[in-house]
């Protein structure tokens, strides 16, 4: 009924392209919560993955991660496609993620979170635990050195040794970011990281975000703070119900009628409402 | 800028910081106190502390020991239980997997010892200890890689039917036995090198008594004591490889998936794979224990391993504090010695046994000695309900 969705889209530079999305459709009985979706972040940027709440964000997220395998379609990830991947192999392969609802191990220390995720490319086996061998010593070393240098960047530092759930909520979903940091990715993929937060945390964030990417990494972003998702993001994809009726630099999207109307609805929508 | 220019320095500055409070929270108030002593004093506590629990069946001590049965003998069995909490322990406390067959495993430490060592061959006793762990590690690979996928409660049953299976295979099988059992099961292989003379005690004073001697190092029927010997090296032994697991990858990716399975297996830990070795794990130091008890014992049948083992295993495990390693040594050791202890009042010991868990459910669900973590988010949030009352009142 509204515009015509924009199909296929500018994703034709796939030498820059990190991670694609290719015609990924994810079915669950006879609900389809991806529908023939294309996008790819490039190389460096931070894409913003925007849209109305069930539109299939964090559905997206899943497929990338090896939660979910797409029904039909195909993900790449630096070219090659992601497979029957496990979940695990993925993080070691250089995605990273957060999550939704924070889910840090709450027992665990600050700096425990983050070693586990350093270890993600660590090789320790039993007998090197057991005899302390250099390798098990090198990393060790090497896993807290870079716990230490993730939980500095976020600004953690001095709350390395309090148990995860005594964390404010800020510091956990910041904690939640250095965790996947420290697994070393190439993409970081941040679901609604500002959730909850209040405009001043949201400035810092934003902040942080660019930090993030000017490291080097490549930054994929699910938020529904319009203004942090448009001040931050170099480009916007928008799904709606399964499809993406969107993509392009903010400031096309903000004016991008399909956008306006999956947002605020259509005319008919606020005539009623109203 | 200045920021920039010494991060070296500061790190540095840092890091014996934060390593010591590191450290040192891992720790009691004890733990602490006991921490700031000079090295010297502590090496000879220590050393003081592993000498007397090597000289306890000796010294007989008049409150400690059993009136009813032979010091040693319990001494042994509370060791047996132990090693057993132990392995558990990885299983339950490090990896959070409720295991509750976990008396399979002692079967089949048990079983191996006496089939090879007596009923279908004569192996020695050096080879027996070494296949019975490799047997009961592989049987808890078998176990573990078709089971692991389920969780939680289905996980908790389908490891009850381990426990059985094992119990009932060796009930109906005639290579095992049967009801009747395996007797002959070869003992350690003894060597005579000297006599150490017991203590005997005359209400409360002692004296050396030169007719009562254990023979170092004979492993025979009548005296004991050599066994809880045996049994108390090779928990020193565990004690140090569970020590070096848990401060390492490996104990931080079982606690990772115990805490959030999901969130472990996207940051990159390989949770199955995990979870299978903290079952091998816990099979191995299982197997031990059984290996022991079979080769202790002399006579094992189906009778030895009921279902009531599992759960007392699993009652030391949780009485004691699961996740830490002193809790569990202190669970079994009193889920092990009371009932020996207080055997006069035969009729009344289940009875109490039963009162004692259910009183400590009630007041003290995390267990006796809860791994340090836990008494200090109890404590947190107490403070947070203390709080809350407070304002509520004002």
């Amino acid at each position: 009924m509204p515009e015509t969705p924009t199909d296929g889209g500018p994703g034709t530079s796939t030498s820059s392209a990190l991670l694609s999305l290719e015609n990924v459709s994810l079915q669950f009985g006879g609900l389809k919560a991806l529908d023939d979706v294309s996008f790819e972040v490039r190389e460096g940027e931070i894409l913003g993955l925007i849209g109305p709440n069930g539109a299939g964000k964090t559905t997206c997220f899943n497929v990338m991660t090896g939660v979910y395998h797409p029904t039909s379609g195909l993900v790449r990830f630096a070219g090659e496609p992601l497979g029957n991947r496990k979940r695990f192999a993925i993080t070691r392969l250089g995605i990273a993620r957060t999550f939704q609802n924070i889910r840090l191990f709450p027992n665990m220390t600050a700096l425990e979170n983050v070693l586990v995720g350093a270890d993600a490319h660590h090789r320790t086996n039993v007998i090197d635990a057991l005899l302390r061998t250099p390798r098990h010593r090198r990393e060790e070393r090497e896993g807290e050195q870079t716990a230490r240098e993730v939980m500095r960047f976020m600004g953690l530092e001095r709350r390395s040794d309090e148990l995860a759930r005594n964390l404010s909520y800020g510091e956990q979903r910041r904690l939640e970011i250095a965790r996947a940091m420290a697994t070393k990715p190439k993409l970081l993929c941040l679901d609604e990281p500002a959730a909850g937060f209040n405009p001043a945390e949201k400035a810092q964030l934003m902040n942080l975000i660019r930090r993030v990417r000017d490291s080097g990494l490549t930054v994929l972003l699910i938020e529904h703070d319009m203004g942090l998702v448009m001040g931050v993001s170099d480009r916007v994809t928008v799904l709606e119900f399964g499809r993406k009726i969107a993509e392009g630099v903010p400031a096309d999207v903000r004016d991008d009628p399909a956008v306006i109307a999956a947002y605020l609805g259509t005319e008919a929508d606020t005539e009623e409402t109203a | 800028m200045t920021d920039k220019t010494t991060p070296a320095g500061a790190t540095a500055a840092r890091k014996p910081a934060a390593a010591q409070k590191r450290r040192g929270w891992d720790r009691g108030a004890l733990g602490r106190r006991l921490g700031a002593l000079p090295t010297p004093v502590k090496v000879l506590l220590m050393a003081l502390l592993v000498l007397l629990l090597y000289a306890l069946p000796l010294l007989d001590l008049p409150i400690l020991s059993t009136p009813d049965t032979d010091f040693g003998a319990v001494l042994f069995t509370v060791a047996s239980y132990v090693l057993v909490a132990l392995g558990l322990n990885v299983v339950l406390g490090y990896a959070g997997l409720l295991d509750l067959g976990y008396v399979g495993f002692y079967a089949v430490g048990a079983y191996t010892v006496a089939v090879l060592g007596s009923f279908q061959a004569q192996l020695s006793w050096w080879m027996l200890i070494p296949l019975a762990v490799i047997i009961t590690t592989i049987s808890g690979v078998l176990l573990g890689a078709p089971t692991l996928r389920v969780r939680g409660d289905y996980l908790a049953i389908v490891t009850l039917g381990f426990g059985e299976i094992i119990r009932l295979t060796a009930l109906n099988s005639a290579w095992l036995g049967e009801a009747r059992g395996i007797t002959k099961i070869p003992r350690p292989p003894s060597l005579e090198l000297f006599e150490i003379p017991n203590l005997s005690w005359d209400g409360f004073t002692a004296f050396v008594d030169l007719d009562n001697t254990t023979k170092f190092l004979v492993f025979g029927v009548a005296d004991q004591a050599p066994y809880y010997w045996l049994a108390l090296t090779l928990i020193f032994l565990v004690l140090g490889a569970d020590r070096m697991l848990r401060l390492s990858r490996i104990g931080r990716a079982w606690e990772a998936t115990r805490e959030d399975e999901d969130a472990a297996e996207l940051m990159g830990v390989p949770t199955f794979r995990f979870k299978l070795l903290a079952f091998a794990t816990g099979a191995f130091i299982g197997g031990l224990s059984g290996a022991l008890f079979a080769s202790r014992q002399g006579f094992i049948n189906p009778i030895s391993f009921p279902l009531l083992l599992s759960i007392l295993f699993l009652a030391a495990v949780v009485v004691g504090g699961a996740g830490n390693r002193w809790g569990v040594i202190l669970g079994a050791a009193v889920v092990a010695y009371l009932p020996e202890r207080f055997r006069g009042f035969e009729e009344w010991r289940l009875l109490v046994f039963g009162l004692a868990l259910l009183l400590l459910a009630n007041f003290r669900p995390q267990g006796l000695l809860p791994p340090r973590r836990t008494r200090r988010v109890q404590a947190v949030e107490e403070e947070l309900d203390a709080l809350e009352e407070g304002t509520a009142r004002a």
